[in-house]
Formats: C-alpha cells, sequence, structure tokens
C-alpha cells in the first residue's frame, strides 16, 4: 500500500513544462536540463521512494541532479576535482543511507542534501566534527504549537526562497553566495571584497531581512 | 523559552557551515533549548538548500553512479558491515538516565559521560569548571558550575567569551540569564555574575585567547565593528 501511494505521489509531482529531467520516462537525462531547478516535490518523492522503497531508480535521478551540483559546492570550498567527487560519493551514499529518516514536513530534499553535504565538507576539508542538534533529544524545548502551525509547509518555502533570491540586489546576492559557499568569516569577505567589514555585515544583514519577509509574506 | 539569543549572523554562519567548532557547539546546545532561534537556523538551512541548486554544475564522470553502486555491492559482499544496501543503523543511544535530560544531545556526546564523572576543578569557593575535550585550537571549551548564590569575582576577559546557561541562573549588569540563555561577553564588560538561588547553575563557556580579539570566535563577535 504504501509503496502504491508513494508511487503515485511520484507520478503526479508537477513538473514544469518542458521540464522532463527523470519523471516518468527517466533513464537517459537530458544534460542540457540539468541547469534547470527541479520542483521540489517532485524532488522529496525521489528521496521517499529511496527511503522506503530502496528505489535505485530514483536515486539514480537524484544523483543525477544533485551530484554536479554537489560536487560544484565542493570545489568552491577549495576541493580539488578528485576530492570532490570522492565526497560526492560519500555525500550520496549518507543520502542513501539515511533516506530514510528524510522528513518533508521538516525540510526540502535540496535542504537535507546540502546539509549533507556541508558536513562531508567539513569533515574533509576541516577536519573537525560537526556538532547538530538531535530532533528525539528528550532535552529539546519544542515550538509552541501555534508557531508550529505558522511555519510554512518546506516545499512552500523553498519555492519562495527561490523568488527571493531573484529579488536582492546583484552585490546583495553576490555576499550571500560568497558566505554560503566560501569557508569564510565575513571578515575575511570584507578582506577580498575590499568592502568595509561594516558593510558586508550591513548588506548581508538587509539581504536576509528582505529574504526573511518574503518568506513570511502571504501567509 | 530563553529570553537572550544568537544573533541571525551567527545562525546563518551555522547554517553555511563556517563558524569553528566550540561555536557551532553553542549554537546547537541553544537551538535545542530555542525554538525560535532553531527555526531561524533551518530557514538558513533551506536557503542554503535553494543556494546549492542555483550553482552551475560542474560533471561528473559518466562512471559515477555505477562507481556508487559498486561501492555499496562490494560492501554488502565484504565482512563487516551488514547490510550497506539497507539503512543506516540508529544512531548509538546515549545515557539518557544519567544525565536527566539537562544537557542537550550534542554536548552530552562530548562529555561521554556522567556530569559529576567530570573531571571537576575548582577555582575558588563555589565555582569549579571542568574542561571539554575539543579541538578548538585557540579556543577553550568548558562547563561551569556554580553554587546557589556565588557571586563570581569581578572580572574582565582577556577575549570574547560566550557563555550558555544550560540549568540554573545569574544575573550580571547585563541582566538575567537563565536556561537556554546566551551571553556574550567581550573584553570591556565588567562582569561580575551571581548565582540564583536554588540550584546550581551550570553553563557551558567558550573562550578565545586572551587578547586576541581576532581569535576564532571574535572574528564573529568582535564588539568594535558596528553593524
Amino acid at each position: 500500500m504504501e509503496q502504491a501511494a508513494n508511487v503515485a505521489i511520484r507520478r503526479e509531482a508537477v513538473l514544469p513544462d518542458s521540464f522532463t529531467f527523470g519523471g516518468v520516462a527517466r533513464v537517459s537525462t537530458a544534460p542540457e536540463r540539468v541547469n534547470r531547478k527541479a520542483d521540489p516535490r517532485y524532488l522529496a518523492g525521489l528521496l521517499n521512494a529511496v527511503g522506503r522503497n530502496r528505489d535505485r531508480d530514483a536515486f539514480a535521478e537524484l544523483f543525477q541532479y544533485f551530484g554536479p551540483r554537489v560536487k560544484a559546492y565542493l570545489m568552491r570550498q577549495g576541493a580539488n576535482e578528485a576530492l570532490a567527487e570522492e565526497l560526492v560519493q560519500e555525500s550520496m551514499i549518507m543520502v542513501w543511507r539515511r533516506a530514510e529518516s528524510f522528513d518533508v514536513s521538516k525540510s526540502g530534499a535540496s535542504t537535507w542534501i546540502f546539509t549533507i553535504a556541508r558536513n562531508k565538507r567539513i569533515d574533509a576539508l576541516r577536519r573537525e566534527k560537526r556538532p547538530e542538534y538531535d530532533p528525539d533529544d528528550p532535552a529539546l524545548v519544542p515550538a509552541a504549537v501555534e508557531d508550529a502551525d505558522a511555519m510554512v509547509e518546506a516545499a512552500q518555502q523553498s519555492q519562495r526562497l527561490s523568488v527571493a533570491i531573484k529579488t536582492l540586489s546583484k552585490e546583495q546576492a553576490d555576499l550571500v553566495k560568497m558566505a554560503y559557499f566560501e569557508d569564510k568569516a565575513h571578515g575575511r569577505i570584507a578582506e577580498e571584497t575590499a568592502l568595509p567589514l561594516g558593510t558586508v555585515k550591513s548588506r548581508l544583514r538587509l539581504a536576509l531581512g528582505h529574504l526573511r519577509k518574503a518568506l513570511m509574506e502571504e501567509q | 523559552m530563553p529570553a537572550h539569543h544568537l544573533s541571525d549572523e551567527i545562525l546563518m554562519a551555522y547554517a553555511a557551515g563556517s563558524l569553528p567548532e566550540p561555536l557551532s557547539l553553542v549554537v546547537v546546545s541553544h537551538v535545542t533549548l530555542c525554538p525560535a532561534c532553531r527555526a531561524q537556523m533551518e530557514t538558513y538551512e533551506a536557503l542554503g538548500g535553494s543556494l546549492i541548486e542555483e550553482i552551475a554544475p560542474v560533471g561528473l564522470p559518466d562512471s559515477a553512479l555505477s562507481d556508487i553502486f559498486a561501492r555499496l555491492d562490494d560492501e554488502a559482499s565484504g565482512p563487516g558491515e551488514a547490510d550497506p544496501w539497507g539503512r543506516a543503523p540508529a544512531r548509538t543511544p546515549a545515557d539518557h538516565r544519567s544525565v536527566d535530560g539537562s544537557v542537550p544531545r550534542p554536548l552530552r556526546d562530548y562529555l561521554g559521560q556522567d556530569l559529576s564523572a567530570l573531571n571537576w576543578r575548582s577555582v575558588i569557593r563555589g565555582v569549579e569548571e571542568a574542561e571539554i575535550a575539543l579541538d578548538g585550537g585557540e579556543v577553550r571549551t568548558r562547563l561551569m558550575r556554580i553554587q546557589p548564590g556565588v557571586a563570581v569575582p569581578k572580572h574582565t576577559h582577556g577575549g570574547e567569551e560566550v557563555t550558555l546557561v544550560l540549568t540554573g541562573g545569574y544575573s550580571d549588569a547585563g541582566g538575567h540569564y537563565a536556561r537556554g540563555d546566551v551571553q556574550v561577553a567581550d573584553p570591556t564588560v565588567d562582569h561580575q555574575p551571581v548565582a540564583d538561588p536554588g540550584e546550581p547553575c551550570l553553563c557551558l563557556v567558550i573562550s578565545d585567547a586572551p587578547l586576541k580579539l581576532t581569535g576564532p570566535i571574535g572574528r564573529w563577535l568582535n564588539p568594535f565593528i558596528t553593524y
């Protein structure tokens, strides 16, 4: 039953017109479409199929989509090509193994995979442990019920964020990307952009405020 | 609900993965106790997810996917792991009985034992500290335990210091701090905390080496930089 329902979710996933990445007729992924952003609900469906049914085809689709992006992310962070490819492999194996714990009500597929790749990077490039909070921690203080209700669904949040990022000024968008893709304290970003640190911080704050506002709207 | 929080800048830096390990430990311990900062941090992780989708992809070798499948198959037939194609084993259960949930899980993982079994060292009467083994470079990470009503002698800090209250509470000129609250003290803060009456005040404290204003923590918190 569960399997059938799951397949249905995948088949019904609404993809943008002309977006044939994976989908029902998977097998070959059209490379020219690799640059397109996929429907977050569709990606979540793939991840669920891996988690629930150990679906290799769904995993292959996730790999085609995220593998080259994770590689790009790791190279931006200073990994050479060979290391980046090794870490892509490790990250995707982790995706396979942990897919069952993916909870679409808590995060989008891209967010979930981003955090795995980020942690692999910290392990490998910084040789540090990566402390994380545990959602099942008995010490965890839960959100008040009304706050939890007000939280935007993960897939919706992901879409709003993508839209909001496009409305940032180029300067703001560049700084946000630097903050995420380059392992640097903001002081270092200031050095490299030759901007005063105060400007970096205030620009980043404006950008974050802008994104937050976009997430709160239309609720 | 905590009243003293971490800045958005730090929550974002955690999500982006650029904080040093001791500061990350403070962040995850705080967000365990603070649903508002947790939600905020998760929004910043979602931002990371959004950005990674927009990055220009870099092609992988044609064999990349089959290599992964082969690796999983190899491990499946080899000794050791029961079923690499299977699911990840559940995390090793922490000893929940002995620590009564006062210490957030990620911090407990660093302690590796019961609070009472730590190597407590007396600082002054009524104030003890225990170092936490963490390779933080120049950053010192420790637990402090202040007996109820005890005043810590007036002191300024050589470097930046971040304190997270785990049990009990304390007051100083900056206000009152209780479970989950974070206080960022810089060298200019003249700091004389007095522990609340009642239960001992247990805190996680990380500090930069003295006079390292641009040390691993100070870089994120430097008070002389105005926004």
